[in-house]
């Protein structure tokens, strides 16, 4: 696949807050990726840079193979959608996603033809000579991204586009957008605190982090192969523990250096007794600290060795409570050791046999 | 903001400064220079003259009074506007703006009209020997008409900002209104308040049209300040009327740095609050 | 709006000071004048506002405050921008200046602006040896108008213009559009209801100013006199009735003006959803 967007060792600051240091990143055609990371984490600024609308203190952008610095935000061949959608108030939903065609003086015939399928596009075309304030916050959305694409962009950029939509409408929209940009085959990036969004959106995630990229990848292989332990922490929902060989099966790893390691809920399985457990005798014994529902499980905040471990646990299975004992087994753990990250398979299962 | 301004942001600050320059600077300029053109002696007699001295005590006992009942309908017309939904509210929102589309020479024709030798009202008053119109009440009364706007103008947009959340918590508490007044919404609000008034007792101090009409202008009794400077300024004593004015000019010009320095007081105050 | 809403406490209080400062300081007064008034009957109104002298005072009232207000609306514009937009040394002096005409009263506007403009004076001797006559003519009374109403269009505009998203601008510039196309087609329609607003209001202060065009107009029927001082002229030959007349007129003029101003914008809420 070709490259669309590169950055190269770009820095960035504003004042004495470093935005951006040492930013390098590659995305692909035709790929839709998330800018992901807490906020502040120097994403939504990753996105003005290559928009244009703030400039690198250091490196170079290229977008198709060409360096834009210089180049102004207009002519970079970039639509972008704003976290506010940024609609203007006093032109109608039509005009709104002609602004961009009307500038570049494209003829009034194919602008109506434009507008007429972006309308439809976005399913507004009984909308179409409303104004802003007449819209639904999802609606809204959807006029910014068609005013966005209107002049044909080679990328589209979108900063929090779900960010100013309640849940329901949001879920619904993700799915829309997803689609949509896939079926337009258009390169887009789009930035995000919530990694439920851009695990279920993107193609690929690139995780931030004080302003430097943490780890490039598809959501998958940044959930399994977390290569920092900000990524692991920061990706799914996840323990830490400082000393994981005191669990069973893990128990010999390299004896040097530290043994520092991350257990997500998933990681872990939990039982009344042996029997409701795969491998009973390598599993560890707990003290239930905590349940608490959460729609589809329940949740089991479970002490272990001293060290609190969180799980979950069907609804279908017989309940635990409070101040119960329970067994649990570890089926892996994300190392960190000699800052290389792992993930460590619980050795009873590798070697078929009991590790006591 | 802006980090580099080019040719064009610097010469509309250019053009701005001008503009300003011309139209309200050089005035000012032009009022010391006259008011001093004959020495600083003639200057300290025109300023000194018993005339003056009466009207610079009428009008600050007018704008005083005037400022003070001003301050007090403000604060309940701008709590009654903004923490309350009720029929005819915007009727009587437009009413309290109705002072600001009438001239103030017709304001001052109301007060002669209900006072005022044709009113049906002037035996009364003759028979009890009270002067309104052509005395001081008449004054005072012009002035605020004119005034009284500003103050609940400038108090609303404070109180709306404020809302209606705190005060609905002191009322879960059980506080009175006057209570909840006095400890929740005055303290978040003084200095912006302060603000609101400072530009109410200039306009109150420096009223001119209605204050022509209902004052008679006898000198020594019914003269404020600017009618005082008319006066003079008819009777070709240029070198006078500028030295008073230039008394007016030094209030409103100590009125807006207070005015300033109260709004960096009370941005201070929601900073801190936030 | 049926059934009020009033958790907080002291709403039949404000709203009885409210209504009796209203009633004492307003309502009695325009009921004074309107009893007066409609005892003039038909005949004697319409033969005093079709008066040519009266005719033509409104015009001029009119015309130079209406040129005034359009003239307010570019460099109050001007102003807003440069205040809200730009940093530069001097910023808050500037900023604190433009309230400066409501500060200063009008008399000392008046005569200081006259003493300029005269023939002898710092500008005045500039214009008058171009051939523009600057004092005591109708350009005079709108430099005057000007002054009065300087305040009023940056005021209004100022606090909208820097609540503005920035984002607007950036979406229009990633859309390709130059900074002139983008302050007209995106900045330009977010400020137009405040900029109209502060129009209207100094245009309507402007047909009512007295204090400060008296001194500059010079006062000569048919040329340079102005409806409120016809009203004064009327009051001093103790014709009543012709000076309700006049300022009936005047009131008509300005409620009109905002009324328009009001319904403009109520249109653009409906229109808008703005």
């Amino acid at each position: 696949m070709p490259i669309e967007v590169e950055l190269r060792h770009i820095e960035k600051s504003f004042g004495s807050f470093q935005a951006s240091r040492d930013v390098n990143l590659t995305v692909e055609k035709g790929r839709l990726i998330g800018l992901l990371g807490p906020s502040g984490s120097g994403k939504t600024t990753i996105l003005r840079m290559i928009a244009g609308l703030e400039t690198p203190d250091r490196g170079d952008i290229l977008i198709g193979g060409r360096r834009v610095n210089d180049l102004a935000p207009g002519k970079r061949g970039i639509g972008f959608v704003f976290q506010n959608y940024a609609l203007f108030r006093h032109q109608t939903v039509r005009e709104n996603i002609a602004f961009g065609l009307k500038i570049q003086h494209v003829p009034k015939k194919k602008i109506q033809e434009r507008v007429d399928t972006l309308v439809e596009l976005i399913g507004l075309k009984d909308f179409d000579h409303r104004y802003p304030m007449q819209l639904s916050g999802g609606q809204r959305q959807r006029v910014a991204f068609a005013r966005a694409l209107a002049p044909e962009p080679e990328l589209l950029l979108l900063d929090e586009p779900f960010a100013a939509i309640d849940a329901k409408v949001r879920k619904e929209l993700r799915q829309w957008l997803r689609q949509t940009i896939h079926q337009l085959g258009i390169t887009s990036i789009f930035v995000t605190h919530d990694q439920d969004e851009a695990v279920e959106v993107a193609d690929d995630i690139i995780i931030t982090h004080r302003g430097h990229v943490e780890q490039a990848g598809t959501p998958v292989e940044i959930y399994q192969h977390p290569r920092t332990p900000f990524v692991a922490d920061f990706i799914g929902e996840s323990v830490h523990v400082p000393d994981y060989t005191i669990f069973k099966g893990f128990a010999n790893g390299t004896t040097e250096g530290a043994h520092e390691g991350i257990i997500r809920p998933e990681f872990l399985e939990i039982g009344r007794n042996d029997a409701e457990l795969p491998m009973p005798l390598s599993a560890e014994t707990g003290i239930v600290r905590g349940v608490y529902f959460r729609g589809n499980s329940a949740e089991i905040d479970i002490e272990v060795k001293g060290q609190r471990l969180k799980g979950l646990r069907s609804l279908e299975k017989p309940p635990l409570h409070e101040g119960d004992t329970a067994k649990v087994f570890i089926h892996r753990i994300c190392s960190f050791a000699g800052g290389e990250t792992a993930v460590l398979e619980n050795r009873a299962k590798q070697e078929n046999s009991v590790v006591i | 903001m802006q980090k580099k301004q080019g040719i064009l942001a610097w010469s509309l600050i250019g053009l701005a400064v001008l503009f300003l320059v011309v139209m309200l600077v050089l005035p000012l300029i032009l009022v010391a220079s006259e008011a001093l053109a004959k020495g600083f002696a003639a200057y300290e007699r025109a300023i000194t003259e018993p005339f003056a001295v009466k009207a610079l005590y009428l009008t600050l006992e007018a704008t005083v009074l005037a400022v003070v009942c001003n301050t007090l309908f403000g604060l309940a017309s701008a709590w009654l506007l903004t923490k309350y939904a009720f029929r005819g509210k915007s009727l009587l929102s437009a009413c309290i703006d109705l002072p600001f589309a009438i001239s103030p020479v017709v304001a001052g024709l109301f007060f002669v009209m209900l006072f005022g030798r044709i009113s049906p009202l002037y035996p009364y008053l003759r028979a009890e020997h009270i002067a309104i119109v052509f005395a001081v009440p008449g004054i005072i009364l012009a002035t605020i008409f004119v005034t009284f706007p500003f103050i609940t103008r400038e108090f609303v947009p404070v109180m709306e900002a404020q809302g209606t959340s705190e005060e609905e918590a002191a009322t879960t508490f059980g506080a009175s209104g006057w209570q909840i007044f006095r400890y929740v919404t005055l303290p978040n609000i003084k200095w912006a308040l302060l603000y609101g008034i400072t530009l109410c007792t200039a306009r109150a101090m420096g009223e001119f049209g209605a204050v022509s009409v209902v004052s008679g202008h006898v000198r020594g009794k019914t003269n404020t300040l600017p009618l005082h400077i008319e006066i003079l300024y008819n009777e070709y004593n240029f070198t006078a009327a500028f030295a008073v004015a230039s008394i007016l000019v030094l209030m409103a010009i100590v009125i807006l740095i207070l005015r300033n320095l109260i709004e960096w007081r009370a941005k201070r105050g929601t900073q801190h609050a936030h | 709006m049926v059934a009020a809403k009033k958790v907080i406490p002291g709403f039949s209080f404000t709203f009885g000071v409210t209504c009796f400062y209203l009633s004492l300081i307003l309502f009695l007064p325009l009921a004074a004048f309107l009893l007066y008034s409609s005892g003039m009957g038909w005949e004697k109104f319409l033969g005093v506002v079709t008066d040519y002298r009266v005719f033509h005072a409104y015009g001029i009232s009119f015309g130079t405050a209406l040129a005034a207000a359009l003239i307010n609306a570019v460099f109050g514009l001007l102003l807003a921008w440069v205040l809200v937009r730009y940093d530069f040394p001097g910023k808050r002096i500037l900023d604190g200046l433009v309230d400066l005409p409501f500060a200063l009263p009008t008399a000392v506007a008046g005569i200081a602006l006259t003493t300029l403009y005269a023939e002898n004076g710092w500008l005045g001797s500039f214009f008058y040896g171009i051939g523009i006559p600057s004092a005591f003519s109708v350009f005079g009374i709108t430099i005057a108008l000007i002054f009065v109403g300087i305040p009023f269009v940056p005021r209004s505009v100022q606090p909208v213009l820097r609540d503005l998203d920035r984002e607007l601008e950036e979406a229009a510039m990633m859309l390709g559009a130059s900074p002139w196309l983008t302050f007209r087609q995106v900045i330009l329609p977010e400020l137009l209801s405040p900029l109209l607003s502060g129009t209207a209001l100094a245009f309507a202060r402007g047909i009512g100013e007295y204090g400060s065009v008296v001194f500059i107009a010079g006062n000569l029927p048919y040329e340079t006199e102005i409806a409120p001082l016809l009203i004064m002229a009327k009051l001093e030959e103790f014709d009543y009735q012709a000076a309700a007349a006049i300022a009936i007129v005047m009131m008509a003029l300005s409620f009109a003006i905002l009324l328009m101003l009001h319904g403009y914008q109520r249109y653009r809420m409906h229109k808008q959803g703005v």
